[in-house]
């Protein structure tokens, strides 16, 4: 059953379009107890073994990095709906919510198992679409309508660039499968400008500078779940795809785009690292540093190999795992109060120490700081990009871990060092929100030391 | 015999201090694990000492390995050999100093003594590591708790003085990072087998093109550590503006992580390199150790006059490990201990008098011999230490760097080190000048006339400390037959290159 993991979504989905019909989410907390229930099995049914496999005549693929991408992803999920428990409890659109994020989840799967081009595609605006309601899902609010239009609008844009360098691709290969055209793809100008497109849709999804300008106004105008939601999965399943897509079927191009990936590294990190700085509000500040973050990455898949290939995705499981800790904080603390500006949160370990050390071990993690999972993320990103002798990306790199740094302390001293008169009073703690940043905090401390995971993932890390 | 125990006793120390609640018992738990822990270092050097006595040979002893990511081959692999072993018993000593020493604290005591434990254990595991990557990780996992001692416990300018020491500390081990990286792509590429082993790589030969970028990005960054000029710019405002523990901490250990990497990464698995450029190196020590003790001379705050005075003497360290020589060797590592139990004294000893008198300058104190005696003996003997008298460990180290810098030739390495001998005057001026001011003469501020001399914690603090000084200085003989035998083996790599003798 190669297909469990979008059945099992869709299944789901359908349930929840039953209970719409029967208005069912109006006792809101066993709707919230069921749905996060629901998930949870959704994610336990996701580890079973599953076997590699094509369908659909090489349409659909199933390999088994890809069910540990899809797994990671489905953890994301669980913690992201966990975290946005008190959002959503006073929220009356509860189903309409999921329903919108799990076909959103359904469009990754899609994505990431996609053999062919255009399975490809129809995956990633499967999965592009549904943010953009979710993006303006505040409907009262009127950034979060911004938010919801320049998605939509720049998605729009970024696909039609996507579509019209697939049809170049078409047009110089004459086929659109992986194996296809990895098999027959060489080096002509239709090719390389097919690729330069397929790049910029590529890197608008991924939030890569200079396609990034959607980004602070999104991050910012949603609401947090749904901004978890966007940085966490959305750019973990592109990041996925895009190692696949450089790695499995670009391979040819290899001297081609590892100038391209150099570039789009260093802008990233440097443009996010420095817009960072000057952010007041948290939301867009971790915009820019999932940027940064982003850029990071692009150090790991420059080193185009096999270490290059586990460590992105070993980094993205402890991004996740970081990010969703620390904007499940945030969210947290705005469901409780209402702010969201980095001064708020002068002297929050006096006032709610928990909260304070969890979004502290997510930041160090997001910094690199040992014994934080991040710190081997990053420097495993590091090694990689060495192997191909990029020296410039790695100074440029090595220069914004300083950077970075410097961006994280920056919150850690507000809310440890700094104090105000008027701090934040104490949060409340919803159970769901504290097993998820619980979860979170334990992953990030234990995972560097968890031996056989990083072993697993360089053993599933085939590159075709 | 685990050196595993090493770092797991100061991991259990921390874990007990997060879940214990009262204040008194926080600070005993800290105090017995690092008093455990000093004790377990004491008994390892004997069980070494003894092996070696035994006649096992081998450039490590102790030595135990567990894979950690095997598709990278990154170990957790520990052993020891004298450098390491003196080191270890540096930071022992100058922990359970700085533990007594802020017995009086009040403010966060959990976390206060959480972060010093967790530093000391970041200390500790850098100095058992024989795998690069390993050493690595225990060299980060400092930067934060020296932020946060910093920042929250400090004094003067304390977030800015945070930031800068965490930033340039990164970017140091930045450097190093990238450093050894290329050395593992090296090691696969011209060795025949990808490694973080710091003894096979000792085995390979690399080309110098590979070599001197790797040596100079290496030496850099762990120079930065230990403010080694132009990079000292963290270590003043760094040092004055931590409380006194962390002061003594940072000075007296986290330096000198900086200059045994320096030895041991940079020097011992790049020789060539170190032949054909140390002498980069030797031009910014002798910087290091003029300028630091001009810029002493000028201070007016004793905690920025022993912040300078540090990037002085530990310019003498990087000159020894530039020198290039077994007797220079010897005397760098000498230095490093001497220098750091020193340090730790003299800031012990500011500390107490700023704890009572709410000033660190030195010409508002005045007759501190008088009315507190302990703390005044305390200081004057941190000070001739530093200037160099003998009967004190000062005199020894820097005799065997002076000794052996001028076993190198050439009118190069005489000038350096002519010039290093020379600022022992300028040390000298400002030492006596500072002990003037503040401990000798008569009482200037009639405030001063109530206070109190040392209490039981801050005694047995500084008689830890001065022991070990005195240990050193009229008995130097039994760390010489530790660490000689290491030195040699790090020397032999360069006797294959001509160093003319």
């Amino acid at each position: 059953m190669l297909l469990r993991f979008e059945v099992v979504i869709t299944l789901i989905i359908f349930i929840l379009l039953v209970l719409k019909l029967n208005d069912a989410d109006k006792k809101v907390k066993s709707f919230m107890i069921g749905i996060n229930v629901l998930l949870l099995i959704n994610f336990l049914v996701g580890l079973l073994p599953l076997g590699e496999g094509t369908l659909f005549m090489g349409f659909f693929r199933s390999t088994g990095l890809l069910v540990l991408q899809k797994n990671i992803l489905n953890l994301g999920l669980l913690l992201i709906s966990l975290t946005s428990y008190t959002y959503l409890s006073r929220n009356n659109n509860r189903i309409e919510f999921y329903i919108l994020l799990l076909s959103s989840m359904l469009g990754v799967f899609s994505m990431l198992s996609s053999g062919h081009i255009l399975v490809l595609y129809l995956g990633l605006e499967m999965s592009t679409i549904p943010l953009a309601a979710l993006a303006n899902f505040n409907k009262s609010m009127k950034n979060s309508s911004e938010a919801g239009i320049k998605l939509i609008l720049s998605s729009a844009f970024s696909t039609g660039i996507l579509l019209f360098g697939i049809s170049l691709l078409y047009g110089a290969v004459g086929n659109l499968s992986f194996e296809n055209i990895a098999a027959n793809l060489q080096m002509n100008e239709l090719s390389v400008l097919a690729f330069a497109f397929i790049i910029g849709g590529f890197g608008f999804k991924m939030s890569v500078v200079p396609f990034h300008l959607w980004t602070a106004d999104v991050y910012e105008g949603s609401p947090i779940p749904v901004t978890n939601f966007l940085s966490v999965i959305s750019k973990g399943s592109v990041i996925f795809v895009f190692i696949s897509v450089l790695y499995s079927i670009f391979a040819s191009f290899t001297e081609a785009w590892l100038y391209a990936i150099t570039i789009l590294s260093i802008l990233s990190m440097t443009v996010g690292n420095l817009f960072a700085m000057r952010q007041q509000n948290i939301k867009r500040f971790l915009a820019f540093s999932s940027i940064a973050q982003v850029g990071f990455v692009l150090v790991g898949i420059a080193g185009a190999s096999k270490i290059g290939m586990t460590s992105a995705t070993y980094f993205v499981l402890i991004y996740l795992l970081s990010n969703i800790a620390s904007f499940g904080v945030i969210s947290a603390i705005f469901d409780s109060t209402g702010k969201e500006n980095i001064d708020d949160y002068k002297g929050l370990y006096k006032s709610n120490p928990y909260y304070a050390l969890i979004f502290a071990v997510s930041l160090f993690s997001l910094a690199g700081i040992p014994p934080t999972a991040g710190f081997f993320g990053k420097l495993f990103l590091l090694t990689a990009g060495m192997g191909n002798g990029m020296y410039v990306l790695l100074a440029f790199a090595a220069i914004n871990l300083v950077l970075s740094l410097y961006n994280y302390l920056r919150i850690v001293k507000t809310m440890f060092i700094d104090d105000a008169i008027e701090r934040l009073p104490l949060v409340d703690k919803n159970m769901a929100v504290k097993i998820a940043l619980a979860i979170c905090t334990i992953g990030i401390i234990i995972i560097g030391f968890v031996t056989p995971l990083f072993q697993y993932i360089d053993v599933l890390s085939i590159i075709k | 015999m685990n050196l595993s125990l090493l770092i797991l006793i100061p991991l259990i120390t921390a874990l007990a201090i997060l879940l214990v609640k009262k204040d008194s018992t926080i600070k005993l738990i800290a105090l017995m694990g690092s008093v455990v822990q000093l004790g377990i270092a004491v008994w390892i050097t004997f069980f070494y000492i003894n092996l070696r006595k035994a006649g096992i040979s081998g450039d490590m002893l102790l030595q135990s390995t567990l894979s950690w990511f095997a598709p990278l081959n990154i170990h957790f692999s520990a052993g020891v050999d004298g450098i390491s072993l003196t080191m270890i018993l540096l930071t022992a000593m100058v922990v359970v100093a700085g533990i007594l020493v802020s017995w009086k604290i009040e403010r966060q005591v959990k976390e206060f003594f959480f972060l010093i434990v967790l530093l000391s254990l970041g200390a500790y595991g850098f100095f058992i590591s024989t795998d690069l990557f390993m050493m690595f990780f225990f060299l980060e996992l400092a930067v934060i708790p020296k932020y946060l001692l910093i920042g929250i416990w400090g004094s003067g300018k304390k977030e800015y003085s945070a930031m800068k020491l965490a930033l340039m500390l990164m970017a140091g081990s930045a450097l190093v990072f990238l450093g050894i990286t290329a050395l593992y792509f090296a090691s696969g590429i011209y060795g025949g087998q990808y490694t973080w082993n710091i003894h096979e790589l000792a085995q390979m030969k690399f080309p110098m093109e590979v070599q001197v970028p790797i040596y100079l990005l290496v030496f850099t960054g762990f120079g930065v550590f230990t403010a080694m000029f132009p990079f000292h710019t963290w270590a003043p405002d760094g040092h004055s503006s931590a409380p006194t523990a962390a002061s003594m901490f940072l000075a007296g250990i986290s330096m000198k992580l900086g200059g045994y990497g320096c030895l041991r990464v940079a020097t011992y698995l790049m020789p060539d390199a170190a032949q054909e450029w140390s002498w980069i190196f030797i031009i910014l020590a002798s910087i290091a150790i003029i300028y630091g003790a001009f810029a002493t001379m000028m201070q007016k705050d004793l905690k920025y006059m022993n912040a300078y005075s540090s990037v002085s003497h530990c310019g003498f360290v990087i000159l020894g490990i530039a020198m290039l020589t077994k007797t220079a060797f010897m005397g760098a590592v000498m230095q490093m201990v001497s220098h750091g139990i020193m340090t730790a004294l003299f800031f012990a000893a500011i500390g107490m008098i700023y704890d009572r008198a709410h000033t660190r300058q030195a010409n508002e104190l005045g007759g501190m011999l008088k009315q507190m005696p302990f703390i005044g003996t305390a200081f004057i003997i941190a000070g001739l230490t530093s200037l160099g008298l003998p009967g004190f460990s000062g005199f020894v180290s820097e005799m065997t760097i002076f000794v052996g810098s001028w076993e190198r030739t050439g009118i190069f390495y005489r000038v350096a080190t002519i010039l290093a001998c020379a600022s022992i005057v300028v040390t000298a001026v400002y030492i006596l000048r500072a002990i003037g001011f503040a401990i000798w003469g008569s009482i200037t501020n009639k405030e001063f006339e109530k206070l109190k001399d040392a209490s039981w914690n801050e005694k047995a603090a500084s008689i830890l400390l001065i022991a070990g000084i005195v240990l050193i200085g009229t008995l130097p003989f039994w760390i010489i037959n530790l660490i000689q035998n290491d030195t040699i083996t790090i020397f032999n790599k360069f006797i294959s290159v001509a160093v003319a003798n």
